[in-house]
């Protein structure tokens, strides 16, 4: 069995890496930073760090940008593996209990089928599966070589890294069975994996669907003004576009670089690179801008000139929009600075007294500053292009202002002041006065909860207790972001190697949201090792530059918010359906979203349920080891006549098939929303920035967890075991740069316990769902291309059913190599049982005199989850209403996402019935957390 | 190459000046100037003969350009110059002196500041005050004490003025001035007194500051008051309170090697809370003039 489980975790990652490799459409860079950012890491981080076998690879990646897989195929794939999908398809390789397959298949049966003849390594995954089934030791051997074989033919084309990660995934192929083997707990293990299995299908039967790649059209504002056009995959990661962009700009600094989302002016939210894009953006439009992220304290520590020259535009931007305050003087001398760069030396004959006013300097140009500037001008003659961009850099960046993301807030007080995070850490603003510094090495955790923001501070010497001090911010939403960019910016600034993802570390609610880029450290590293010339590139004319400069700004701002409305109108009237099919997923509703869509939507009480949901998941996705989550879910929904009809007619029926849809499609789109969840709508979120004292910090965590939690030490030795196994893996951590191979496993078509007869009428109301979820995508911002493929989907009934195994094991891989990196090795249990209730509104329940029509109750179990649903039709005062009940426990250890499994109930109770409102979410955790120390 | 690019790199470019702004001391002063403590009287043809010293110092012994106004009866305090302007580069920040006395100071300082053709910069806000001895420039950023003379609005307008530059408060509780503890003894190195405040008040400005700033402790908060210069023919020169007024003190300037020392006694002045920096203000001219 221990074999088994480790060919299981293999395959995962193959499957993970096909996705990337598929997704990011032969751009490996792309593949290996959405995985494991870690990778790109010049090789002397990672040799410090354990893992020593990412350091090839990392190496390489940066290199390698132009493997091109066929475009075509790399898009089917990806659009088939969402990247959420990894971990389920793993899952599919254990075996699946009856119960559980049985649900999964009948809606896998029909949709899964589709996917075979697309998957370009059938055969492979064929084998992988059966032996899997084997599960003989030998498994682990095969598997090996599986995954090369796969990594052959996925990404053969590719780059000579991954040869070397071939290797490395041969040894952590081999220590992962190990792990696993300790383990022993396999039944638990095989539960999870059922479930993920159905997620599995669910995703399959999803991206089955649109057998066409469906691609959405999306614009970047560059730099310069221009516009960069590029058609993207719908599930494509924020990566995929972030280098696509880089490509086109032939960029190799990138990492100070990211992408904005055009969502307001006032505060820029950062496209994640390793999310889905679409998650992201919601129903904005596929609008971007290309800018600065992390400013360089010292430009002229960059490599290439190329990269000074966006950061000079960047700067020449912030600067002529006010963003970056500057002084009379020092505008006029970045101005002249400007012109050499642009014109070059100053020349009386062409540069007529007007040639200055096309450039915009500051925010408001004056005539004395415009003669300032070229009486300056004068003076630089003979400096390069490139030696003016370094003396702009050389006296912007010591401004004040310069690399300092400013926030709205106020103190405890109520008072205004804004909070800025820079390089050095965060500063407090008064107006334009600072009245507080924190530096990082200052700050022991930052978190925020709700709207409010913290940061407890290590004691000073006069204090002997460290103190947490809180802001307010706006919103949800602004606490979230200030928190996310607070997060990156230490991780950037301060460490050598970004940390882990929380996940199975610490038992925290809430985000677990972790940058996962390169640092500066290593972003340094790595572009110390460029070795090609000079780019050539060309610098913006003057008069484009300064139409940019002028217009740019304010102009793209205006056209976003033209779009928004229009699209806001556009999508108002089907959005409904679409939001009561995503409350269920997320709490998106909630913050700022929450506002313009709210009006339509008159549960109010049922998003913040979800929300709570939501967080409940996160929780469960922090936990990894043991744990149990109940989700009860109740679901009431008033029918309708139109769409009751179908409901009613079907809810029998349907309701075994919604668990099965759960797994299928919607867990699909579940679990990326749940990560976009994660990004924008959990309530709360906890950052601990590492100064070489961990323990400290663990310790601390402790102490919160108490707080929500009785906690037990040592609860659970089964637990135990798996933490070993994590340890063993903190070796492993290569896994990432290894390149994933696909493994496609036939699934057998395992009865349902409802008839197949059912799998008719389910096909039906699937084409119906599918039509749903295909509005849900257009909501989510891509209006032209939507195809809605329901007929390829009954198609796949008919199919031989075939999984595609994926695992995403990035996060935890990483986590495991910081931990023994740097952790000391603590071993901590905990048992948490969470409670979320809502305000029952749910009348039709009650005993309103209603006249009962039916009941019946549903009974399914799989090893992991077990459902049981009431259905209770009553007529009252003429209108009939139907309540359904649904009771889902969610039963696993470490391999179960349980936030997903969570989400996915959620949402497919969701689809199922638009109104229904979620009671009550009990989450029950039973967490060993291990770290262990080298 | 104006601006930053010579001043401001690396506070490289603190001290640099070419110009100085003084003025006479009334007569008036004996009597009328503001004090803290009126315990001792002034000797006004003594505090005459250290001014007059003072200046000499700046004229001759460094060969700046001195603009010395002439003192006016109806303003006591306006020797003490250095609180009705802040110059750096090319700006000048008129202030609005927290005492309501000494408002009228500004102008005559206005005028000189524009003859010599600075950027001016009035404080018009009547909910502003700002002295200048409240005011430390490290070259880097600012750092304002908010005490009786200044306020927070105050400070806002010298953020707003000097834009490029960090401005941290630093409350200031007492002393009169911020500066009456503290100054910069040299690039990046801040001279502070031994007084519990004067410590407390340095630990807020290293917390709030990017930078990393060496000390240069002295025994006595009045000696920490020194002026800083950077003469192209005489390299770091240091004006600090003489031997004779503070021993202590002074031995320990007397341990900064690169520095041309100049020891100044301002015994009289110091009675009416006048330190080295008041009574100068000092401006680099580096094109024209």
């Amino acid at each position: 069995m221990t074999t088994e489980i480790g060919s299981e975790t293999e395959v995962k990652k193959e499957s993970e890496q096909l996705e990337a490799n598929t997704a990011q459409e032969g751009t490996e860079e792309a593949t290996e930073s959405q995985i494991q950012p870690d990778l790109d890491n010049p090789v002397s981080e990672k040799v410090q760090s354990s893992p020593s076998s990412q350091a090839p690879v990392s190496q390489s990646s940066p290199t390698s940008h132009k493997k091109e897989k066929e475009p075509s195929e790399g898009k089917g794939i990806s659009r088939f593996i969402p990247p959420w999908l990894k971990k389920q398809k793993s899952y599919t390789v254990a075996g699946p209990k009856d119960e559980a397959k049985k649900r999964e298949q009948t809606s896998t049966g029909e949709e899964c089928a589709t996917e075979v003849g697309e998957h370009p390594l059938p055969e492979a995954a064929a084998e992988s599966k059966g032996n899997l089934e084997e599960a003989t030791q030998n498994q682990q051997e095969v598997k090996a070589d599986d995954q090369e074989e796969k990594h052959s033919v996925s990404s053969a084309e590719t780059q000579p890294a991954k040869e070397d990660s071939k290797d490395i995934e041969v040894e952590k192929v081999s220590e992962e069975k190990e792990e696993k083997e300790e383990k022993g707990e396999e039944g638990e293990k095989r539960e999870t994996k059922e479930v993920q299995t159905t997620d599995l299908k669910m995703e399959k039967v999803s991206q089955k669907t649109p057998k066409k790649i469906k691609t959405l059209p999306c614009k970047v504002m560059l730099l310069d003004g221009t516009e960069y056009s590029y058609d993207l995959e719908k599930r494509a990661k924020g990566q995929v576009l972030f280098d696509k962009v880089c490509e086109q700009l032939n960029l190799l600094e990138k990492d100070y670089f990211g992408l904005v989302l055009q969502e307001n002016s006032e505060q820029k939210s950062w496209l994640d690179p390793a999310k889905e894009i679409k998650r992201q953006i919601r129903n904005l439009p596929w609008l971007f801008t290309f800018n600065v992220k992390f400013y360089p304290p010292d430009p002229s520590q960059l490599t290439e000139d190329i990269t000074r020259y966006f950061l000079c535009l960047q700067l020449r931007q912030d600067i002529a929009s006010g963003h970056l305050p500057c002084s009379f003087v020092t505008h006029s001398l970045l101005g002249s600075y400007t012109l050499q760069a642009e014109l070059g030396d100053y020349d009386p004959e062409e540069h007529n007294n007007d040639y200055i006013s096309e450039f915009q300097f500051a925010p408001n140009q004056t005539k004395e500053m415009e003669e300032k500037v070229v009486e300056l001008h004068k003076t630089h003659r003979g400096l390069t292009p490139a030696q003016a961009d370094s003396q702009f850099l050389e006296n912007a960046k010591r401004l004040s202002m310069y690399g300092v993301d400013l926030h709205h807030a106020k103190d405890s007080e109520g008072v205004d002041i804004m909070l800025g995070v820079c390089a050095n850490g965060l500063l407090i603003y008064k107006d334009r006065l600072r009245i507080n510094r924190f530096a990082w090495p200052k700050i022991l955790k930052i978190s925020y909860k709700r709207s409010n923001f913290y940061i407890k501070v290590r004691p000073t010497e006069q204090e002997q207790f460290e103190s947490t001090i809180g802001f307010k911010l706006p919103n949800h939403r602004a606490a979230k972001r200030l928190w996310k960019v607070c997060v990156e910016h230490h991780t950037f600034y301060r460490l050598v190697s970004p940390e882990q993802p929380l996940k199975a570390t610490f038992l925290t609610l809430g985000s677990k949201f972790r940058y996962s880029g390169r640092t500066q450290a290593q972003t340094r590293q790595a572009s110390s090792l460029i070795d090609r010339p000079a780019p050539y590139f060309e610098r913006t004319s003057s008069k484009r530059i300064s139409r940019s400069l002028d217009g740019a700004p304010v102009g793209i701002t205006k056209s976003d918010q033209s779009l928004l409305k229009d699209f806001a109108v556009t999508v108002g009237p089907a959005g409904d359906k679409i939001y009561d099919s995503e409350i269920g997923g997320h709490g998106k509703l909630k913050d700022g979203d929450g506002r313009d869509e709210d009006g339509s939507l008159t549960k109010t009480p049922q998003l913040e349920l979800t929300q709570d949901g939501k967080s409940s998941h996160e929780t469960l996705n922090v936990v990894e080891e043991k744990k149990q989550a109940e989700v009860g879910i109740e679901e009431t929904i008033v029918t309708e006549e139109i769409n009751r009809g179908k409901i009613q007619a079907d809810a029998d029926a349907g309701q075994t098939r919604k668990m099965g849809r759960l797994s299928k499609k919607d867990s699909s789109s579940l679990s990326s929303d749940s990560s976009s969840s994660e990004s924008e709508d959990e309530d709360v979120g906890e950052y601990q920035p590492h100064h070489r004292v961990t323990e400290d910090t663990i310790k601390e965590e402790q102490e919160e967890n108490e707080d929500v939690k009785g906690k037990e030490e040592n609860a659970a030795k089964g637990v135990q075991c798996v933490e070993t196994v994590q340890g063993s893996q903190v070796e492993v951590t290569v896994e990432h740069s290894q390149v994933s191979a696909e493994v496609l496993v036939p699934e057998k078509a395992v009865p349902t316990k409802i008839s197949g007869e059912k799998n008719l009428m389910k096909e039906a109301q699937q084409n119906l769902r599918e039509e749903k979820d295909e509005e849900q995508l257009k909501i989510n911002g891509d209006v032209s291309h939507v195809d809605i493929d329901v007929a390829p989907q009954i198609i796949c009934c008919s199919e031989p059913p075939v999984v595609k195994t994926e695992m995403v094991t990035i996060s935890d891989a990483t986590k495991r190599t910081e931990i023994s990196t740097k952790e000391v090795p603590i071993v901590q249990t905990e048992t948490k049982t969470i409670t979320y209730e809502s305000p029952q509104f749910d009348g039709s329940a009650g005993g309103d005199a209603g006249v009962l029509l039916s009941a019946q109750t549903i009974t399914s179990e799989s090893v992991s989850t077990t459902t049981t649903t009431h259905i209770t039709k009553t007529v009252k005062g003429g209108v009939s209403e139907t309540r359904i009940e649904k009771r889902i426990v969610i039963t696993g250890d470490a391999d179960i996402d349980h936030d997903q499994a969570l989400a996915q109930a959620i949402k497919e109770a969701k689809e199922q019935h638009p109104d229904m409102s979620v009671t009550r979410v009990v989450v029950h955790k039973e967490t060993e957390l291990a770290e262990e120390d080298e | 190459m104006a601006g930053l690019s010579s001043s401001g790199s690396s506070a490289g470019g603190l001290g640099r000046c070419s110009h100085a702004v003084v003025r006479a001391l009334p007569e008036s002063l004996c009597r009328q100037a503001l004090r803290r403590e009126k315990d001792s009287e002034v000797d006004f043809a003594r505090a005459e003969r250290e001014h007059q010293l003072y200046v000499g110092v700046l004229k001759s012994k460094l060969g700046l350009q001195v603009l010395e106004l002439p003192p006016d009866e109806s303003l006591p305090d306006c020797v003490f110059v250095e609180d009705v302007t802040v110059v750096c580069e090319e700006t000048a920040l008129i202030t609005r002196p927290g005492a309501p006395s000494r408002r009228k100071e500004v102008e005559a300082m206005k005028r000189a500041l524009e003859s010599l053709n600075l950027n001016i910069v009035e404080m018009t806000d009547e909910n502003a005050t700002l002295d200048g001895g409240d005011v430390l420039f490290t070259g880097r950023e600012f750092f304002v004490g908010l005490s009786k003379r200044t306020n927070q609005r105050g400070a806002e307008i010298l953020a707003d003025t000097f834009k490029d530059y960090a401005v941290s408060t630093v409350p200031v509780y007492d002393s009169l001035h911020l500066k009456s503890f503290c100054s910069m003894a040299g690039p990046n190195l801040i001279a502070i007194g031994s007084s519990e405040a004067a410590q407390k008040a340095l630990k807020t400005m290293q917390q709030m500051s990017d930078h990393r700033y060496d000390k240069l402790t002295v025994p006595d908060d009045a000696a920490a008051n020194c002026i800083y210069l950077n003469i192209p023919s005489k390299g770091h020169v240091l004006l600090h309170r003489a031997p004779e007024e503070y021993p202590e003190s002074a031995k320990v300037f007397e341990k900064l090697k690169d520095h041309m020392l100049i020891p100044i006694a301002s015994t009289e002045l110091a009675k009416v809370d006048g330190a080295l920096t008041c009574c100068s203000v000092f401006i680099n001219k580096t094109s024209e003039l």
